[in-house]
């Protein structure tokens, strides 16, 4: 039986990652979850220097999910390197660096900065809805999203993942302009805009106002999105949003993506990511199925 | 090391209106220090997160601790429906605790506030359980409360000097913990705290102004507990050890901070 895909070269022994910015860089899971087992650990995205991000409050659960605006809080690339990638280093799985930035400069300062380090992909933040400049600005519109992919393909030396956001009218006019500019692939989808309003103190839930919604509510969505994005690029797609167990991460398997990520239901059950995994072979031994290639886009 | 981890439940009961007193039996017990906190499950399907709840008591020759909350939303309702023989998902032991060293002969006041009280108990137990060069000179309580619901205050008598404040002055001060303090005249080197933010904020001031330490156990919205999602932090007065920021995870260096790093 094969669990193992390809993604632009880069070989996993399964199709299971975390999604950034719920799995911290596997040192904070390290207790829960044998990291070796993984497919891929996607780390929190990492801009150039240090950013404080948002003020609290910076979460608020919502029915079958959860609110988020943390605002892409990160330690900087130096110590990501020294003490992050260090970490990982241990560890038989792929690491997949999120890189995000205000500013193009700032995303290619990161790449470079990863050029010589033990990093499988890159995958490029480019839909955070919970920072003020750069990242979603790149993420919604197809010019600014074809403008930052190629300049970021032009100097990286790790395949890259464009990650896409959710909050755009066509996911698959994004998917076709990160394709053309040159991405290895795409993931799909990060956080929905959403709001929460607080009766009993008639005020917002989140100090940001609005958030990034994520947990089982956006599942549906992101099945659509993936399978949408999928029939309209030729380049893989790793397929995420409110995967709570193995039949959700087959959904988008089914759907077109090639790899699947657990995000917010980390949060619910810190061993989801093993669950999915062990939930995925049983499935094959059920129906028979001799490689997890055979079921991408099945539907 | 953290686990999720399955608890049985002991016995419930109702302290005060609205906070409940939960004792369960889990493994947990073993390594659980005062000022710590266990993340709850609720198991209802719309819910995502744990909620988390201080460890008010630990029993460890019955591998027990005793959780004492107040319902705030649908998830802590749902926690008074258990009862005794019934099962709970727990998340633990989660955060640091109290630093019980920095209390070696010293006059320790604890403060608590409100649901900032339970955390507490066990806080004050463990001070005045000390022994030789660890001992604290002396050990006092002082809690505040809305009303005359003032649960937990006669376990807190029994291993301490307690003074109590209330809201609507129905017993003790009338006023907060800080009035207590001073009309008491309470002499404190160190305070160990948990209460709402405003209370907090207010011991940080009288322990500059006195030349007390203090160490405050702060609240946040939090996800996950175990300090990857960045949720719950707090300000400091100086870049942080692990975000190279100035913001500190209350879930994994927190709970408790020493006041001076806070940046409130």
């Amino acid at each position: 039986m094969n669990t193992a895909v390809e993604i632009a070269g880069v070989k996993f022994k399964n199709p299971v990652m975390t999604a950034s910015g719920t799995f911290g860089s596997g040192m904070e899971y390290s207790d829960f979850v044998d990291l070796n087992r993984l497919g891929a650990v996607v780390t929190k995205g990492v801009a150039n220097v240090p950013w404080e991000g948002n003020p609290t409050p910076r979460v608020a659960e919502v029915y079958g999910g959860m609110l988020n605006a943390i605002g892409l809080q990160n330690p900087g690339i130096d110590v990501f390197v020294e003490r992050d990638l260090e970490f990982l280093k241990k560890y038989d799985t792929k690491v997949i660096v999120n890189v995000c930035g205000k500013s193009v400069s700032d995303y290619l300062d990161v790449v470079e900065r990863l050029s010589d380090e033990a990093v499988d992909m890159l995958e490029i933040n480019v839909s955070c809805p919970n920072v003020k400049e750069g990242a979603i600005a790149f993420g919604q519109k197809v010019s600014a999203l074809f403008d930052i992919t190629s300049e970021i393909k032009r100097i990286a030396k790790q395949p890259v993942i464009m990650k896409l956001s959710p909050n755009v009218t066509s996911i698959a006019e994004m998917a076709k302009a990160a394709e053309a500019a040159g991405a290895d692939a795409i993931s799909l989808i990060n956080t929905i805009t959403g709001m929460k309003i607080d009766i009993h103190k008639r005020k917002f839930a989140l100090a940001n106002k609005t958030g990034g919604l994520s947990g089982p509510a956006i599942k549906p969505v992101a099945v659509r999105m993936v399978y949408e994005a999928s029939h309209a690029v030729n380049i893989p797609v790793i397929g995420m949003g409110g995967i709570a167990n193995a039949e959700d991460a087959i959904e988008f398997i089914m759907a077109g993506a090639t790899a699947v990520a657990v995000g917010a239901m980390n949060f619910h059950d810190p061993y989801t990511t093993i669950n999915v995994i062990e939930g995925i072979e049983a499935y094959m031994k059920q129906y028979g199925v001799q490689d997890i290639n055979e079921l991408r886009g099945i539907v | 090391m953290k686990k999720k981890t399955e608890a049985l439940v002991i016995s419930q009961r109702i302290l005060a209106e609205g906070i409940y007193d939960l004792w369960l039996e889990t493994e947990l017990a073993r390594d659980a220090k005062p000022g710590q906190f266990v993340g709850v499950y609720p198991v209802g399907k719309a819910t995502l997160l744990p909620r988390p709840i201080s460890i008010c008591e630990v029993d460890a020759a019955k591998s027990a601790i005793r959780l004492v909350y107040r319902v705030v939303g649908s998830g802590t309702a749902e926690f008074t429906l258990y009862q005794p023989g019934d099962n709970m998902t727990i998340l633990g032991v989660l955060g640091n605790g109290f630093p019980l060293e920095a209390a070696a002969g010293k006059r320790a006041v604890v403060m608590g506030g409100g649901i900032g009280v339970p955390p507490l108990l066990e806080t004050a137990k463990r001070l005045s359980n000390l022994e030789g060069g660890e001992k604290p000179k002396s050990v006092a309580a002082v809690m505040g409360y809305r009303d005359a619901q003032t649960f937990l205050s006669g376990e807190f008598e029994k291993v301490s000097k307690l003074h109590i404040a209330t809201e609507d002055g129905s017993v003790g001060t009338k006023g907060n913990v800080l009035d207590a303090m001073r009309e008491e005249a309470i002499e404190a080197d160190v305070i160990f705290a948990c209460g709402p933010m405003p209370m907090l904020k207010a011991i940080k001031s009288f322990a500059v102004a006195n030349g007390i330490k203090a160490y405050l156990s702060l609240e946040e919205r939090m996800a996950c507990g175990v300090g990857a999602c960045l949720g719950c932090v707090c300000k400091t007065t100086k870049v942080d050890e692990h975000s190279h920021v100035k913001n500190a995870r209350i879930c994994t260096e927190g709970p408790v901070f020493d006041a001076d790093d806070l940046d409130l």
